[in-house]
């Protein structure tokens, strides 16, 4: 092990922190938050009597999941200047940064899996219970909002945030967009210097790291909600 | 908007002089399945014998099983490769090392793709082999002690062909999954599907085609292996036993 340098990590942890983790976990926390908010839309509309509020949230989940993210990395990079022009009305593509640009495809990724979380969690509520809702006069959105979706949400939080701690290692993807998250930090300052091994070996203890002590957090909180229930 | 659609671009030359874009998008797909189905073997064999020793009575048996799932479970599956393609060979001995690195050029990107690929999901199988031979009840490896088989015996010939009938509908979601997942080793030099898309839309700019038949061609391969699945489970089915869910794992 005498060639290798492993003095290169300590002098990137400024880089590698405030740039690249801080652009991982930005990016996380803003495709998880925008991800279970559509997802549950997603899921209200699957979950409608209306077909046409059912059949396009199914066949966009579907879609969403029967490809791989990183093609779906690729479709919205180049798609997402279209639409915005298409939004804003002008004639040519509109610049997006890469930064806009993947937390848009994460966002709308990722609400197809949590979708599919959020509509098991609907469905675990007995109807009775909106019946309940519908008889106390309350209209479609109080219901959902005042009795259904927080106790989903409750049921499904360990099942969403071991989503979360998926998308957190998919967002190393973001990797094929020459973006500087943790990873594409890694990998600058690894091929700069020459120290492959180091840098990517200390990349994966950091994920191992954080993604292990997270899903001990989450396996905490289902014990917890497990006796409550 | 102004995007110029061109649809014929499929049958034009490719980069490569040899091919048209649609063969090289075909040729693609036959690197995914064949990474897809090596890498598939490997995590079959390894996942079943992880699930097998994690459900045994040896306490260091099932350490061993759950420290593999931790590890490959919590590090990105992109980063499991870059450790495949660009450190193991550096952690072996010179000669090996440099021979892994000069191999020709398909090679030198799908064996570590293989390999990590293999791995990373021999782990999530041996979730789902453990969850079905836990779903069976306790009774069943009982009586196959009663009957005087061996533990071997035991799980050979009573718990594993059992358990394996329940876990087919997570195991075709798995199947697809290490298809779609092949597409990360694009990274390292790979071309697969969706490495061939990205090559024929940086040399024609026609972005939209290029994609939308990848997108097409992952939804038939989709329909394909759900149904080829669905054929399987009826076929191996036992009449009258109705095997419990095993819930399905994410992506």
């Amino acid at each position: 092990m005498g060639e290798f340098d492993f003095g290169v990590i300590e002098r990137s942890l400024g880089y590698l922190f405030r740039e690249g983790m801080t652009f991982t976990l930005t990016l996380t926390a803003m495709a998880a938050l925008g991800g279970v908010f559509f997802g549950t839309l997603l899921a209200m509309m699957r979950l409608s009597s209306h077909k046409w509020l059912s059949l396009p949230a199914t066949g966009y989940v579907n879609l969403m999941r029967s490809i791989p993210l990183l093609l779906v990395i690729f479709w919205f990079y180049f798609l997402v200047p279209f639409i915005g022009a298409w939004i804003v009305g002008s004639p040519r593509p509109i610049q997006v940064g890469a930064f806009a640009s993947s937390v848009i495809t994460f966002m709308m990724f990722e609400a197809a899996y949590y979708s599919e979380i959020m509509r098991a969690g609907i469905q675990s509520i007995p109807r009775g219970q909106v019946w309940a809702g519908y008889a106390l006069g309350l209209n479609y959105w109080q219901s959902m909002k005042e009795i259904i979706l927080p106790q989903a949400f409750r049921n499904m939080l360990p099942i969403l945030l071991t989503q979360t701690i998926i998308l957190f290692q998919d967002t190393s993807l973001v990797y094929v967009l020459s973006i500087t998250d943790f990873l594409g930090a890694a990998s600058k300052i690894a091929q700069r210097d020459g120290r492959l091994v180091e840098m990517y070996l200390f990349a994966a203890l950091v994920y191992f790291v954080c993604s292990f002590g997270l899903s001990y957090l989450v396996k905490l909180l289902q014990q917890r909600i497990a006796i409550i229930r | 908007m102004n995007y110029h659609w061109n649809w014929g671009i499929f049958w034009e030359m490719s980069a490569d002089g040899r091919h048209t874009w649609a063969m090289t998008l075909v040729m693609g797909l036959g690197w995914t399945l064949v990474t897809a189905l090596c890498a598939g073997i490997i995590a079959l064999v390894l996942g079943t014998g992880l699930g097998v020793i994690r459900t045994t009575h040896s306490k260091w048996a099932v350490r061993l099983g759950n420290g593999y799932v931790e590890i490959f479970r919590n590090i990105p599956l992109l980063v499991q490769l870059f450790l495949w393609f660009f450190v193991f060979p550096e952690l072996l001995p010179k000669s090996i090392g440099g021979a892994i690195k000069s191999m020709n050029p398909p090679w030198a990107s799908f064996v570590p793709a293989v390999i990590g690929l293999g791995l990373f999901t021999a782990a999530r199988v041996s979730e789902q082999v453990r969850a079905g031979i836990q779903a069976l009840s306790r009774g069943q490896g009982m009586a196959g002690t009663a009957m005087g088989l061996t533990s071997a015996q035991t799980y050979r010939y009573v718990l594993l062909p059992m358990a394996f009938r329940i876990i087919l509908p997570p195991l075709t979601s798995e199947t697809m999954n290490l298809i779609k997942n092949t597409s990360v080793a694009l990274t390292i030099g790979l071309i697969e599907l969706t490495a061939a898309a990205r090559s024929m839309q940086e040399f024609t700019f026609q972005v939209f085609e290029a994609f939308t038949a990848a997108t097409v061609i992952y939804i038939i391969v989709n329909l394909i292996v759900v149904n080829l699945m669905r054929w399987l489970e009826k076929s191996v089915a036992i009449p009258g036993f109705v095997g419990p869910q095993v819930a399905e794992g994410a992506h």
